[in-house]
């Protein structure tokens, strides 16, 4: 059923419940290497819920549409399937797995994207220049990295973690899941400088956030305006900008009035 | 996708890898239990005369103890005593002189248990006593042990060899009437592993027991002990498995450990006993007394444990911290799954002053298992600046299973300082999935995550073993979540 496309990410109408209640209700979205995205909304949109469903959570049921990842069906894939092809998506609330050090866990995640893929485990000698290399780049303490999986990390150090995890992933598409929210202005120049220095014009961008204030930082090519599950809205940076100085409202009040009520 | 119970189930009907019987002519004492079977067993060995007396003695003590212990977590089986046969050993020489003379099926057999007992292939560093049913068949790099004058053999020929030392040590600390188990033991049994490090000596390498049973309708009763004479170091490791049987079978070990002033004795264990099938059928009783004499004063004994097999494990690894400044240390992850039961903890009786004990103890429950934490930390009055630490972590896997802990605390010394924390977790399905978006497919993120609440207790185990019983946790767990 697909077609050939080049196109990264090819979201085709997609309906998303969670538990009998509709949460994504036709979602339009087409991702090209290169980009960064940004999906902003008011609370309770379904921005989050999007990201969790192009990641794999369970909790959803897909109810309709496809969603195209290289032309390849990605709702049919595991959540660690996904990971291997190139998804990756950075926590809004990263969990904390106690004894697990970091090291080891991004190695074990490292070995299993590289024997999906084919290749042999990376020789540890790769691994710990890889390490130093990418914790110099995204800024990311050292110390941090050979502690446990985010056990006792602050919200902040935890948001800094899933830059460095993406950075060694490196992966295709990477969905950052309000990657600013519980950030002091420092952490948040850190971690976009980070996302700055690994956008390339291999890899896409997805940002989800509630302010504008990331986009100050990170600038989108493209700005999308999601509202009940929907995409009322799709600009350029300038959409973001705008939003910032209007609220939300006056977008409502021109595509969905209905919404008004629903979303104060 | 797999949901959640699917993949409960899927742990849950993992079969257990060491299931299969070694083909080998046996040798049986008549099933039963009475003076004949002892004097069978006592002959069957040539023991002396003390010994036989010892153990009527014992027998004396567990026909009058009919009543079974009633305070454990669980109800206790019924066992009938009168069935099982207390005595069973591969025919021909009992104990081999050297591997040359080892039944090839013995040799095959360990070596699919993993444990080559060829020392060429032998793991480098650990010498190994393996004890099939109910006799000690091989022990391995003894002529380099004997050299620093370390003392590794079958306790049947210790009881030959040096008669003085077992004479002195057998039953004092476990003695034979501490309970219905240890009576039932030293009354009957049949070989185990003795060990004696002189003085000053730091034992050269790992000491390791086997322990296999294989024929039906059997017990495994089988007795350790280890002393460590002043300044002296060894660390020893018991390791067992048995059968695939629909029939449950006893396994009521005892293992006593004496530490003189200034030694170290670190004991390991490693157990994967049968556990059963996933309704709850077959499965060995591990039914154990193990317990620790810090005789000396600056000595120090430890017990490491990974209890991942059993269908029933009733166990409680001491401490009897009677010299000054004396130190124990339990360390413990058990694992229940399926209908598996596991009550079993530690006892520190704090005698000498400036004893300090630490406990750490992790258990893990899926399925229906069901597991207990039992301690009790006590303090003498004249143990003044006794210290101890209890951690007492659960972690559940599903909503089927149990945790339950029961510490108790008896202090007679007012100086002492008795800390306990206890945590209660659940494997997440937010931690799966943050490993699974990272790659990490659901049994190894589960292996992981397991990995990480035990390491506290896996970082004691000596480094060959330890990685064994990452890979033990992580196949005992396969499917489940973690």
């Amino acid at each position: 059923m697909s077609t050939i496309s080049n196109h990264m990410l090819e979201i085709k109408n997609l309906q998303a419940s969670v538990q009998g209640k509709p949460i994504l209700k036709g979602i339009n979205l087409t991702i090209n290497a290169g980009e960064v995205h940004a999906i902003m909304g008011p609370n309770g949109s379904g921005k989050s819920s999007l990201a969790s469903v192009l990641a794999g959570k369970e909790d959803y049921e897909i109810t309709g549409g496809s969603v195209l990842f290289e032309g390849r069906d990605l709702l049919e894939l595991s959540p660690e399937d996904r990971a291997r092809e190139g998804v990756f998506m950075a926590f809004q609330y990263p969990v904390e797995i106690p004894g697990v050090s970091n090291i080891n866990f991004l190695k074990t995640a490292l070995n299993e994207i590289r024997n999906y893929k084919g290749l042999p485990e990376i020789a540890a000698k790769d691994f710990m220049q890889m390490t130093k290399e990418m914790q110099t780049l995204v800024e990311f303490d050292a110390k941090l990295a050979r502690r446990n999986l985010n056990e006792g990390f602050s919200g902040g150090e935890k948001k800094r973690n899933e830059i460095f995890q993406l950075a060694m992933l490196d992966p295709k598409l990477a969905i950052l899941d309000e990657t600013d929210s519980g950030l002091d202005i420092d952490a948040l120049r850190i971690v976009a400088k980070g996302v700055n220095r690994l956008r390339s014009k291999n890899n896409a961008f997805v940002m989800i956030t509630h302010y504008q204030r990331l986009l100050d930082y990170i600038i989108p090519d493209f700005v999308h305006v999601l509202a009940d599950g929907r995409i009322i809205r799709s600009g350029e940076k300038e959409l973001a900008l705008e939003l910032e100085e209007r609220g939300y409202d006056w977008l409502l009040k021109e595509t969905a009035p209905e919404l008004i009520a629903k979303t104060k | 996708m797999q949901t959640d119970s699917e993949i409960l189930d899927d742990i849950t009907n993992r079969e257990y890898e060491f299931g299969f019987v070694t083909q080998i002519e046996t040798e049986y004492a008549p099933k039963g239990l009475n003076t004949d079977t002892v004097r069978f067993i006592s002959a069957k060995k040539e023991e002396p005369q003390w010994l036989l007396d010892w153990r009527l003695k014992a027998l004396t003590d567990f026909e009058n103890k009919d009543k079974n212990p009633d305070w454990q977590n669980f109800p206790m089986p019924k066992i009938d005593y009168q069935g099982i046969s207390y005595y069973a050993a591969p025919t021909n020489t009992p104990k081999y002189q050297s591997l040359d003379e080892v039944d090839p099926e013995l040799l095959r057999t360990f070596e699919k248990l993993g444990i080559p007992l060829s020392e060429r292939k032998a793991l480098a560093g650990v010498a190994v006593d393996v004890v099939f049913d109910s006799v000690s068949v091989t022990t391995t790099f003894k002529h380099q042990l004997e050299e620093v004058g370390v003392i590794f053999c079958s306790i049947s020929e210790a009881v030959k060899n040096h008669p003085d030392l077992v004479q002195k040590y057998l039953g004092s600390v476990v003695p034979a009437g501490d309970n219905l188990f240890s009576s039932l033991n030293s009354a009957v049994f049949s070989d185990g592993s003795f060990v004696y490090i002189p003085p000053g000596v730091r034992c050269p390498m790992e000491l390791s027991t086997y322990f296999r049973i294989n024929a039906e309708n059997t017990g495994q009763f089988e007795r350790t002990l280890i002393i460590a004479d002043e300044g002296s170091y060894v660390s020893y490791l018991e390791g067992c498995t048995a059968p695939r049987r629909d029939e449950n079978q006893l396994h009521a070990a005892v293992v006593e450990l004496i530490a003189m002033k200034d030694a170290e004795i670190k004991y390991s264990t490693v157990q994967n006993w049968y556990p059963g099938d996933k309704d709850g059928k077959g499965g060995i009783f591990n039914f154990v007394t193990k317990r620790g004499a810090c005789r000396g004063a600056n000595s120090k004994i430890s017990w490491t444990q990974v209890e991942t097999g059993a269908a029933i494990t009733w166990k409680y690894p001491s401490v009897l911290l009677i010299g000054d400044n004396s130190i124990g240390e339990f360390y413990s992850v058990a694992i229940t799954k399926n209908k598996q039961i596991a009550d079993t903890g530690t006892k520190m009786y704090h005698l000498g002053a400036n004893t300090r004990s630490r406990i750490i103890s992790k258990g893990i429950s899926a399925g229906e298992g069901q597991n207990s934490y039992r301690g009790l930390v006590h303090v003498g009055n004249k143990a003044h600046k006794a210290r101890n630490f209890t951690q007492c972590d659960s972690l559940l896997i599903g909503d089927r299973c149990g945790a339950h802990t029961f510490p108790y605390i008896d202090s007679k010394n007012p100086s002492a300082i008795i800390e306990h924390e206890a945590t209660t977790s659940k494997i997440g399905e937010n931690q799966i999935f943050y490993l699974n978006a990272r790659g990490i497919d659901t049994e190894k993120a589960v292996a992981l995550i397991v990995n990480g609440y035990a390491r506290e207790v896996l970082n004691q185990l000596p480094m060959e073993f330890a990685i064994e019983a990452q890979k033990l946790l992580a196949l005992t767990l396969e499917g489940s979540v973690g």
